[in-house]
C-alpha cells in the first residue's frame, strides 16, 4: 500500500529526503546545546575563566542559530513535499477516475469518489507531511538524548532504563483503551449528523405530524451516548499528564538523589553539578518524545484507513480498453444485437437483459418503452460501449462494438442519459462540449434542431448565458433539450435519447422529433421514453419487460397485440381511470 | 477576501455562562487544582537552587557527607510532585467532564431550538450550512473548549508562576527573559499572521478542486459519453497547480512557525546562560551555581507554556466564530403560536358532544370563549379561504386575493406552472406560514386560534420527496402515531396498497431503513408516507405532487393506494400530470399567485382556455 502511495512523490524525491535530513541535523544540534551548557557551568561559573565562557557562549549561540536554520529549512522543505504529493496523489487519482468504465463508477459511486479525492488526500498529506517530520524528529531526538546522557554518566541513564519503559506501557495501556472509544465516538457523531440531517430535510414531515418532541428524545439520546463514551476516554486521557509527571519527577529526584552522591563522592570526576544539569533536560526531553511518538502513532494509524481508500481506486483497472487495431470510423447507423445478455454484476442469476436479439436499420427511429427496472437503459448503454456485453455480441455499422477505437465509437454513437448533467459555463460552452471545433452558426443550428433556440434567444445574455453547476438556473425542459443540442453536435450516426424528453411538453416534444425527421433523416435515432406520445411515430417501438423484449412494432400493431403497450398507453389516455377499460 | 474573523459580540461571555450555569463548583476546582500544580511544576526547578547549593556545593570535599538533609529535601518534593500529580489527574479529568457536559448541553440547545423554528428558516438556509453547526462548528468548539480552553488556562498560570519564581530567584536576569520573550512574540506572531494570510487562499483553492472534483465527478458519464476526458484533466492540472502553489506558502509558513519558536526558545536559554554566568563572574550579581541552574530550568519551562499560548490562539479564534455562528440560529426567533383552540375526544350524547379521556374516534374543536364559555364543534375537514394574500417578503406578495372553500370528503385539485403558488397555498393551511391578509377557517375557526400542533395533527400530508427516517418500516409507519398497535400498521398500508411489498421483504415490517429508505424504489418509498398518513386518519389530506417521480405503471399502484386514503376526506391535491385530477370536484387553475380558472374537468375542457391547453399539452408545467 505505501509503496502504491509513494509513487507520487515523483519530482517531489527530492524535497521529500531533505526534509528527514535537515530535521536530523536540527535534531543534533539541539541536543549538543545542553552538552555544551554543562561545560559552560562547569568551566565557567566553577572554573571561573572568563575565556572560556566567551568560547563555548560563542558555540552555544552558533548551535542555536543553525539549529534555527536547519528547523525554518526543514520546514520550507516539507510544505514543499507534501503539498506536491498530495498535488501528484489527487492527480492520480483524477486520472485514473477519468479512465473509469461505467461499472467502475457504479461501484464506488461518486460521493464516495468526491471523499476520496478530497478529505482522503487531506488526511494522507498530513499523515505523510507528520512521518517526514516529526516521526523523523521524535525517535531521533529519543536516540540522541538517550545516547548523550549514557556517555555522561552511565550510572544515572539506569534510572532511564526503569522509567522508559513504565511510561511506554502506560501510554500505550491508554491509547489502546482510548482509540475503540474514540472509534466509536466518530461512528456515534455520524447516527447524530444523520439525526439532524433527517430533521432537517424532513422538517415538513417532522412539523406536520407535530412530532418534535420524539425528535428530541431521538437527538437527545444519542447525544447522551457520545457524552458518555467522550467522558469515558476522557477519563482514560485524565491519566496521561499525570502519568508523564510521574515520569519525570521520578527522574528528576532519583537522578537529584544519584546524581549528588555521585558528585560528592566522587569530588566532580565521575560527575559535575553542570552534567547534573544536562541530565534533567536530557531526560525531559527522552521523556516527551516518547510521548509525542505515541500521538504521532496514533495519528498515523488513523489516516491508515483514508490510504486504504485511494489505494482502492488507484488499484481498480477499467475493464474496458480500445482495442489493438482499432477501427476508426462507423461505417453507417445500424444496429445489431445478437443474443446479448448483460449484468452489471457479471451474475448470471442477476442479468438485467435477457438473450436480446435485434436488428436496427441505418436511419430508423425506434421508440422503447417499459417500466422502471425492465432494461430500456441498459439495452442502449451497450451501444456506445458504455458497459460490455456479458454474452453474445453487438454490431454498430456491421462490427462488433469491440473492435471499435472508443473515442470513435462514443463520438459517432451519440448518447443523451438519463441522469444527464450540464456543467458551470456559458450555453455555448456546453453545447460545445459535442465538437470543440463547432462555430456560433454549428451550435446556433443544433438548437433550432432540439428545440432549443427559442428560449436560449430570450435569455438577456442569449448564448453566452451562464449555466451554474448542475444547470440548477434553467427548468428541467430547458436542460434537457440543451443536452440534446450538445449531443447533435457531434453529428452522430447513432443518436440515443434516454427518456431525455420527460420535461418537454408534448406540442415541443413533437416538434424535436419532427426537426430530427427532416433534418437529420441517416441518423438512427433511438428512444426511450415513459410517455407513449413520443414514440408512436417511430418506425418501430420496442416494449420491454424484466430485461427480455416483449414486443416490436408500430404503433397500431401493438396496440392489438401487445397487453403491457396497450395498458400503459390507457393508463396514459383515460388518465386514473384507466381500470374501467 | 476578509482576513479577519468576525466574532459576535458578547459570545466569550455567553460561552462562559454555560460553564458557570451548571458546573460552578467543578470549574472552581479545576482552577484551583490547576494552580497547585503549576506551583508543584515551578517548586520542582526552584528545587535544583537548594540541591546544588544546600546539598551539594557545601558538602563537596567532606570527608563524611551527611545525606540526611537532602533525604529530607527529597522527602518534601516527592510529597509536592504527588500533590501536583494528584490535582492534575483531578483537573484534567474534571475539566473533561465540564467540557463534555458544556458540548452536550449546547448540543441538546441547539437541536431543541432547530425543532422549534419555523419552516421559512429552513427554506432560507440551505441544508448544508444547518449542518455546518453540527458539524463543523460544533467540532472546533469541542476541540476548544475540551483542549484549548485548559491548555490556556493551564498555560497562563504557569506563566504566571514561572515568573514569580524567576523574579525570585533574580529580577536582572527575569528582565532578559522578558525583553526575549516579547521578542519571540513579535516573530512568532509575525509569521503566524502570514501563514493564516495564505492558510485562507489555500482554502480559496481548495474549495475551487474540490468543487470541480464534485461537479466533474458527478458528471463523469457525461464525460465518458462525450470523450471529453483530456479536457477535463487539463482543466483539472490548472487549478490543480495552483492549490499546490497556495498549499506549499500556507505550510511553509506554519511548518516553520513551530521551529522558529523553538529555536528562539533554545537562543533565549543559551542566552540568559552565557548572560548569568558573565554577569556571576564579573561579581556584578551576586548568583550562587544553584541559583543559576534553577534559573535556566526555569526559562526552558516557560518557553513551552508561550508557544502553547500563541499556538491555540487562533483555534480560539475559529471555535469563538463557530460559537457565535451557533449563538446565531439558537437566537432565530421560534415559531409562535397564541392558539388557544385544541382538538380533544368526544363521544355523542344525543346532540351534545361531550369531552371524553379515551379514544372514541370522534374528535372535537375545544374552543374556549372570552366570556369563559366553551364550544365543541365536531372535528368534520371543512376549508375555507377567504380572500387569502400573502407574500414570503413582505415587498413580494405570492398569492393575490385566494378565496375557494372545500366541504367534509370534496376533493380539489390544484394545477398550473411551477412558481404558480400551488404548494404556497398547502402551507397556509397548515401554518407553516402565516397569511398577510384575509382568513382560513377550518370547520368555522380561523385557523389562527387553533394550537399548530392540533391544526397539523388534523392534516395528512403527503410530498414529492418522501422522507424516510432511519428505522424499521413499522417504526415509519407508525411514526405519527406512536401508540398505533400492529394491527392498525397492517390495515394503514394495506390500505396504501403498501402491505404486498412490505410483506414480500426478507424481514417484512422490520425491515431496517437507512438513507431515507433508498433500498427501496421511489414508488414503495411513497407508499410507505401513504401509510404513514393513514395511520393518523385525518379528516384533511394535502397531497403534493405525490406521484411525480414516479414511472407511470408504479404510479397507477400509488394512485390506486391514494384514491382509497381519500375517500371519505376533505383533499388538496396539487397534480404534476393532470389525468390524475380529473375527477376532482374542482380544479383550481393558478397562474401567478392568482386562481384564472376554476370549476369540474369537463367545464374547463368546455372552456378551451389554460386548463385545456396544460391538458393537451402545449405548456411546460416544469
Amino acid at each position: 500500500m505505501i509503496k502504491k502511495l509513494m509513487k507520487s512523490i515523483r519530482e517531489y524525491k527530492k524535497d521529500s529526503i531533505l526534509t528527514p535530513i535537515c530535521v536530523a541535523v536540527e535534531v543534533i544540534l539541539e541536543t549538543i546545546i545542553p552538552l555544551l551548557m554543562a561545560n559552560l557551568i562547569d568551566d565557567g561559573v566553577y572554573g571561573g575563566e572568563m575565556n572560556l565562557v566567551y568560547k563555548i557562549g560563542l558555540e552555544l549561540i552558533l548551535c542555536a542559530v543553525l539549529s534555527l536554520v536547519f528547523g525554518v529549512l526543514s520546514g520550507n522543505f516539507a510544505a514543499k513535499a507534501s503539498s506536491g504529493f498530495a498535488k501528484n496523489l489527487r492527480k492520480d487519482l483524477y486520472y485514473k477516475v477519468q479512465d473509469f468504465s461505467f461499472i467502475n463508477i457504479d461501484k464506488f459511486s461518486t460521493s464516495s469518489l468526491v471523499t476520496r479525492l478530497t478529505t482522503d488526500v487531506t488526511n494522507v498529506q498530513n499523515a505523510f507531511q507528520m512521518i517526514i517530520r516529526i516521526a523523523v524528529r521524535t525517535p531521533l531526538m529519543l536516540i540522541i538524548s538517550l545516547f548523550f546522557a549514557i556517555s555522561i554518566s552511565p550510572k544515572l541513564s539506569l534510572v532511564f532504563l526503569i522509567i522508559i519503559p513504565i511510561l511506554a506501557v502506560g501510554l500505550f495501556f491508554i491509547l489502546t483503551r482510548v482509540h475503540p472509544i474514540m472509534k466509536r465516538v466518530f461512528r456515534t457523531y455520524d447516527d447524530l449528523n444523520n439525526v439532524v440531517e433527517e430533521n432537517v430535510s424532513a422538517i415538513r414531515v417532522v412539523k406536520s405530524f407535530v412530532i418534535e418532541e420524539k425528535e428530541k428524545k431521538k437527538f437527545g439520546k444519542v447525544s447522551k451516548s457520545i457524552f458518555d463514551d467522550f467522558s469515558k476516554a476522557e477519563k482514560i486521557l485524565a491519566f496521561n499528564s499525570p502519568l508523564m509527571q510521574f515520569a519525570i519527577y521520578s527522574c528528576i529526584l532519583a537522578i537529584s538523589w544519584f546524581g549528588a552522591q555521585i558528585i560528592i563522592q566522587t569530588g566532580m570526576t565521575e560527575l559535575t553539578t553542570g552534567e547534573l544539569m544536562t541530565m534533567f533536560t536530557y531526560s525531559i526531553q527522552i521523556l516527551s518524545s516518547l510521548m509525542l511518538l505515541s500521538m504521532v502513532m496514533v495519528m498515523i494509524a488513523i489516516s491508515k484507513s483514508s490510504a486504504e481508500r485511494i489505494v482502492e481506486v488507484l488499484d481498480t483497472q477499467s475493464d474496458i480498453h480500445d482495442p489493438k487495431k482499432p477501427i476508426m470510423e462507423v461505417k453507417d447507423g445500424s444496429i445489431e444485437f445478437r443474443n446479448v445478455s448483460f449484468s452489471y454484476v457479471k451474475d448470471k442469476k442477476k442479468e438485467c437483459l435477457k438473450n436480446i436479439n435485434l436488428k436496427i436499420k441505418s436511419g430508423e427511429t425506434i421508440g422503447i418503452i417499459g417500466g422502471t427496472g425492465s432494461g430500456k437503459s441498459s439495452l442502449v448503454n451497450l451501444i456506445p460501449r458504455l458497459y460490455d456485453v456479458t454474452e453474445g455480441e453487438l454490431f454498430v455499422g456491421g462490427k462488433n462494438v469491440k473492435k471499435y477505437h472508443l473515442e470513435s465509437l462514443r463520438n459517432q454513437v451519440s448518447c443523451v442519459l438519463q441522469k444527464n448533467v450540464l456543467f458551470s459555463g456559458t450555453i455555448t460552452e456546453n453545447i460545445k462540449w459535442g465538437d470543440e471545433n463547432a462555430t456560433e452558426e454549428d451550435v446556433k443550428r443544433v438548437c433550432k434542431l432540439a428545440q432549443a433556440d427559442e428560449f436560449v434567444s430570450q435569455f438577456p445574455d442569449g448564448y453566452n448565458t451562464y449555466i451554474e453547476e448542475g444547470g440548477t438556473n434553467v427548468s428541467g425542459g430547458q436542460k434537457q433539450r440543451l443536452c440534446i443540442a450538445r449531443a447533435l453536435l457531434k453529428h452522430p450516426k447513432i443518436l440515443i435519447l434516454d427518456d431525455s424528453t420527460s420535461a418537454v411538453d408534448t406540442k415541443t416534444d413533437s416538434l424535436i422529433r419532427k426537426a430530427f425527421r427532416e433534418e437529420i433523416p441517416d441518423t438512427t435515432k433511438i428512444i426511450i421514453a415513459q410517455r407513449i406520445s413520443s414514440v408512436e411515430d417511430c418506425d418501430k417501438i420496442i416494449v420491454m419487460d424484466k430485461g427480455r423484449i416483449d414486443g416490436i412494432g408500430t404503433h397500431e400493431e401493438l396496440l392489438k397485440k401487445n397487453k403491457i403497450y396497450k395498458e400503459v398507453y390507457d393508463s396514459q389516455t383515460k388518465g386514473g381511470d384507466a381500470d374501467e377499460e | 477576501m476578509k482576513n479577519k474573523i468576525q466574532i459576535r459580540k458578547g459570545t466569550i461571555r455567553r460561552l462562559l455562562g454555560y460553564i458557570t450555569k451548571k458546573y460552578k463548583k467543578q470549574f472552581v476546582i479545576v482552577l484551583i487544582c490547576i494552580i497547585f500544580s503549576s506551583i508543584a511544576q515551578v517548586a520542582g526547578s526552584l528545587f535544583l537552587q537548594i540541591l546544588i547549593d544546600d546539598y551539594i556545593t557545601p558538602l563537596l570535599g567532606e570527608p563524611n557527607p551527611v545525606y540526611t538533609g537532602l533525604l529530607g529535601a527529597i522527602g518534601i518534593m516527592v510529597i509536592i510532585y504527588l500533590g501536583g500529580m494528584l490535582t492534575s489527574y483531578l483537573y484534567n479529568r474534571l475539566m473533561a467532564l465540564v467540557a463534555q457536559g458544556v458540548l452536550k448541553d449546547i448540543r441538546d440547545e441547539m437541536f431543541d431550538k432547530m425543532e422549534a423554528l419555523p419552516i421559512r428558516y429552513f427554506d432560507t438556509h440551505t441544508h448544508g450550512d444547518i449542518m455546518s453547526h453540527y458539524t463543523n462548528d460544533t467540532d472546533t468548539l469541542r476541540q476548544t473548549i475540551s483542549q484549548s480552553l485548559p491548555f490556556c488556562i493551564q498555560s497562563v498560570i504557569s506563566i504566571v508562576a514561572i515568573l514569580c519564581a524567576m523574579i525570585y530567584l533574580s529580577p536582572v536576569l527575569t528582565i532578559f527573559v522578558l525583553i526575549f520573550s516579547a521578542l519571540t512574540i513579535f516573530i512568532t506572531r509575525k509569521v503566524a499572521s502570514k501563514s493564516s494570510k495564505n492558510f485562507i487562499n489555500q482554502q480559496a483553492s481548495l474549495g475551487k478542486v474540490n468543487g470541480y472534483i464534485e461537479e466533474m465527478l458527478n458528471g463523469q458519464k457525461v464525460i465518458k459519453v462525450f470523450t471529453h476526458e483530456e479536457k477535463a484533466k487539463e482543466a483539472f492540472d490548472k487549478l490543480n497547480e495552483q492549490l499546490n502553489e497556495d498549499m506549499y506558502k500556507a505550510h511553509k509558513y506554519s511548518n516553520i512557525l513551530m521551529p522558529i519558536a523553538n529555536n528562539l526558545g533554545n537562543l533565549q536559554y543559551v542566552l540568559i546562560a552565557i548572560v548569568g554566568t558573565v554577569l556571576a563572574l564579573n561579581g556584578n550579581l551576586v548568583l550562587s551555581v544553584g541559583t543559576i541552574v534553577s534559573f535556566l530550568q526555569l526559562t526552558r519551562n516557560i518557553t513551552q507554556p508561550v508557544n502553547q499560548v500563541m499556538n491555540q490562539m487562533n483555534a480560539i479564534i475559529m471555535a469563538l466564530a463557530g460559537a457565535g455562528r451557533i449563538f446565531e440560529m439558537m437566537d432565530e426567533e421560534p415559531e409562535q403560536d397564541n392558539g388557544y383552540v385544541t382538538l380533544v375526544n368526544v363521544k355523542k350524547e344525543g346532540d351534545k358532544l361531550v369531552e371524553v379521556k379515551e379514544r372514541t374516534g370522534i374528535w372535537a374543536w375545544k374552543h374556549p370563549h372570552h366570556d369563559g364559555t366553551l364550544d365543541y364543534v365536531e372535528l368534520k375537514g371543512h376549508i375555507e379561504l377567504d380572500h387569502v394574500d400573502f407574500g414570503y417578503v413582505p415587498e413580494k406578495i405570492v398569492l393575490h386575493d385566494i378565496s375557494l372553500y372545500a366541504k367534509p370528503g370534496q376533493k380539489i385539485a390544484f394545477v398550473g406552472a411551477t412558481g404558480a403558488g400551488k404548494t404556497t397555498i398547502t402551507n397556509l393551511i397548515n401554518r407553516f406560514y402565516d397569511i398577510e391578509d384575509g382568513k382560513i377557517r377550518y370547520d368555522g375557526i380561523n385557523i389562527n386560534k387553533i394550537k399548530k400542533a392540533d391544526l397539523r395533527r388534523s392534516l395528512g400530508m403527503v410530498l414529492q420527496d418522501t422522507n424516510l427516517f432511519t428505522g424499521t418500516i413499522k417504526e415509519n409507519i407508525k411514526y405519527g402515531k406512536e401508540d398505533a398497535t400492529d394491527e392498525e400498521v397492517i390495515a394503514a398500508a394495506k390500505l396504501a396498497n403498501a402491505h404486498d411489498f412490505i410483506e414480500r421483504l426478507p424481514k417484512g415490517y422490520d425491515t431496517k431503513l437507512t438513507g431515507n429508505g433508498s433500498e427501496l424504489s421511489q414508488g414503495q418509498r411513497q407508499l410507505l408516507s401513504i401509510a404513514r398518513v393513514a395511520v393518523n386518519n385525518p379528516p384533511v389530506m394535502i397531497l403534493d405532487e405525490a406521484t411525480s417521480s414516479i414511472d407511470t405503471r408504479t404510479e397507477k399502484i400509488v394512485q390506486d393506494g391514494m384514491d382509497k386514503l381519500m375517500e371519505g376526506r376533505t383533499v388538496f391535491v396539487i397534480a404534476h400530470r393532470l389525468s390524475t385530477v380529473r375527477n376532482a370536484k374542482a380544479i383550481m387553475v393558478m397562474d401567478h399567485g392568482r386562481i384564472i380558472e376554476r370549476g369540474e374537468h369537463d367545464y374547463l375542457i368546455g372552456l378551451k382556455g389554460m386548463y385545456y391547453q396544460l391538458y393537451t399539452g402545449a405548456f411546460e408545467l416544469e
